[in-house]
């Protein structure tokens, strides 16, 4: 009983992460249909600037905030630069450029920075708090609970706000949104600086527990993926409940099975959800996109 | 208020529209009838900014369009109700016409509102479901009416009729007219070529990207030419 609550707090830690990720998979999905790959580096961005800034002198928490400004102005970048000029090619295309981005931000990461792990200190200690006989982290609540705090943001930017109901109008149909007066350019923009941001600051948050180094975005990437295709994509909802299904299901299997398959599951879920829903569990019918 | 002189689009290598002449004036409306792939959808979508023009000029209220981007004809007070209607399926019917407001923040959009749920009763009753529930009528009414929140000076309609029940297609065009009193210039693109003549005041008639008639509405409906060829008289 012990271990298997041990097993949930792990799994609801770094499913919070999947679930960042995926929301950002989500938000560029809807606002572009690409599937952006580059979602993971966003994460190791966070990580890696929050690092050496640091490093550098400044306080952990204007290193963080200036990571995440830099982070989002590198999504935002990617659109202008990668993004954009590819509109109208196929999909796979844009999907191709957008891992042919993450090769390059890795790269000039390991060039800018180094290629060694890296941590800076959990904002709150490292002294684990009790809980009906398991532990947890104080980093682990900030984690989960920093990913709460983004879902609850985020839903409320897309249910009380105009220019969130832009977003969503441009997801819907891109063309009806231009004709009521939306530009649907600038939405792009937004929305590959939010996900870039909300990417960053996942790796803000998780860097004390897990690390980072220069390549760690590609495993992420991969998770977020395959999290957001279980909840469905183009889903915020599916995007939560997606990275902590993967997240609990990763932890699970690494403490009853072995570690060794964990790493596994996010490849069996793909399949899994290919073969048996390929819509994921709160995707809509394909057939409602226009 | 609307000239359209030696407009030709194209698809691809394709072109569609041959130089088309055309002219809306302030309180009037003007309806483009024509066959199947005559190219009056691609008229209008080259008016409303999303169909590149390859040549020829669009001035309204005597500034030229055709650098102007699509989002940024509505400001201009150029309103677009598309062919298929092309709702905002995931809102809400109030979502999708708080979006036509997109541009405007002030008391005004309320007043709008309740003004549009005047006009189309039934979409009052279905304000908080999702516009893709509605019946093909009901978001014909929604597209009509979320293009009329922008607050157009002139509304490019469509294909309003298609596929509407008779009884339907009355009322629609019923609303059509009454826009006039709201001081909105109308341009009706339709199959429909009898309905829609009836309450224009003038009308074009297009084949193949050529407009190859056009005159006052009473005139072309008694046309001999087009009682056979698209009154089916
Ligand atoms: N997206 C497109 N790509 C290529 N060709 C197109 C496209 N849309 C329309 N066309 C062609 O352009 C021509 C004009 O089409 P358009 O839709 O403008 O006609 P229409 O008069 O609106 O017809 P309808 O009454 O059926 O709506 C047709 O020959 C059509 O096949
Ligand atoms: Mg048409």
């Amino acid at each position: 009983m012990d271990a298997l609550l041990q097993f949930i707090f792990s799994g609801v830690t770094v499913g919070a992460v999947y679930a960042l990720v995926a929301l950002g998979f989500t938000i560029i999905y809807n606002a572009s249909d690409v599937v952006n790959f580059a979602q993971g580096e966003f994460v190791m961005l966070g990580g890696m600037i929050t690092v050496f800034a640091h490093q550098a002198g400044l306080p952990l928490a204007l290193a963080a905030v200036l990571a995440i400004i830099v982070t989002a102005a590198i999504g935002v970048a990617l659109n202008k630069l990668a993004i954009e000029p590819a509109r109208g090619a196929p999909v796979v295309s844009v999907i191709i450029i957008t891992i042919g981005a993450s090769i390059l931000i890795r790269g000039a990461t390991q060039l800018i920075f180094d290629k060694q792990l890296h941590r800076f200190p959990a904002f709150s200690g490292d002294d684990p708090i009790r809980v009906m006989g398991a532990t947890i982290l104080p980093q682990s609540l900030w984690v989960t609970g920093g990913a709460l705090v983004v879902f609850a943001g985020l839903w409320l930017f897309f249910t009380r706000t105009l220019t969130g109901k832009a977003v969503l109008a441009t997801a819907n149909n891109r063309i009806a949104a231009q004709l009521v007066g939306i530009n649907t350019g600038a939405i792009m923009t937004l929305s590959f600086g939010l996900s870039a941001a909300i990417g960053a600051l996942a790796g803000v948050l998780i860097t004390p527990i897990t690390l980072v180094s220069y390549d760690v975005g590609v495993a992420l990437a991969l998770k977020g993926f395959a999290a957001a295709m279980l909840g469905g994509m183009g889903n915020p909802k599916g995007a939560l409940v997606g990275g902590l299904m993967l997240g609990l299901l990763e932890a699970l299997t690494a403490g009853y099975l072995s570690s060794q398959y964990k790493d596994a599951v996010a490849f069996i879920v793909i399949l899994a959800v290919l073969f048996v829903m390929p819509q994921g569990i709160f995707g809509k019918s394909s057939t409602e996109r226009v | 208020m609307l000239t359209v002189e030696g407009l030709r689009s194209r698809y691809g290598r394709i072109e569609v529209l041959h130089g088309i002449d055309l002219e809306v004036k302030s309180g009037e409306i003007v309806t483009v009838v024509g066959a199947n792939g005559a190219g009056k959808t691609t008229l209008l979508k080259c008016l409303s900014g999303t169909q590149p023009v390859s040549d020829g000029r669009i001035v309204f209220r005597g500034e030229s369009l055709n650098s102007v981007p699509a989002h940024r004809r509505l400001a201009h007070g150029l309103a677009q109700s598309p062919e298929g209607r092309q709702i905002f399926t995931n809102l809400t019917v109030e979502e999708n016409l708080r979006l036509g407001a997109y541009l405007h923040s002030d008391e005004r959009v309320d007043r709008d509102m309740t003004e549009a749920f005047a006009l189309f009763p039934i979409l009052r009753e279905k304000r908080n479901l999702a516009a893709g529930g509605l019946s093909g009528g009901q978001q014909q009414m929604l597209a009509i009416a979320r293009a009329l929140m922008g607050r157009p000076s002139c509304l490019l309609l469509d294909e309003p009729s298609m596929g509407l029940a008779p009884l339907l297609v009355a009322q629609i065009f019923e609303v059509v007219t009454e826009l006039k009193n709201r001081d909105v210039t109308v341009l009706l693109v339709e199959q429909n070529a009898y309905g829609a003549l009836r309450i224009a005041d003038r009308g074009y008639v297009m084949e193949t990207g050529h407009i190859i008639i056009s005159g006052p509405a009473a005139e072309l409906i008694a046309d001999p030419r087009i009682r056979e060829a698209y009154l089916g008289l």
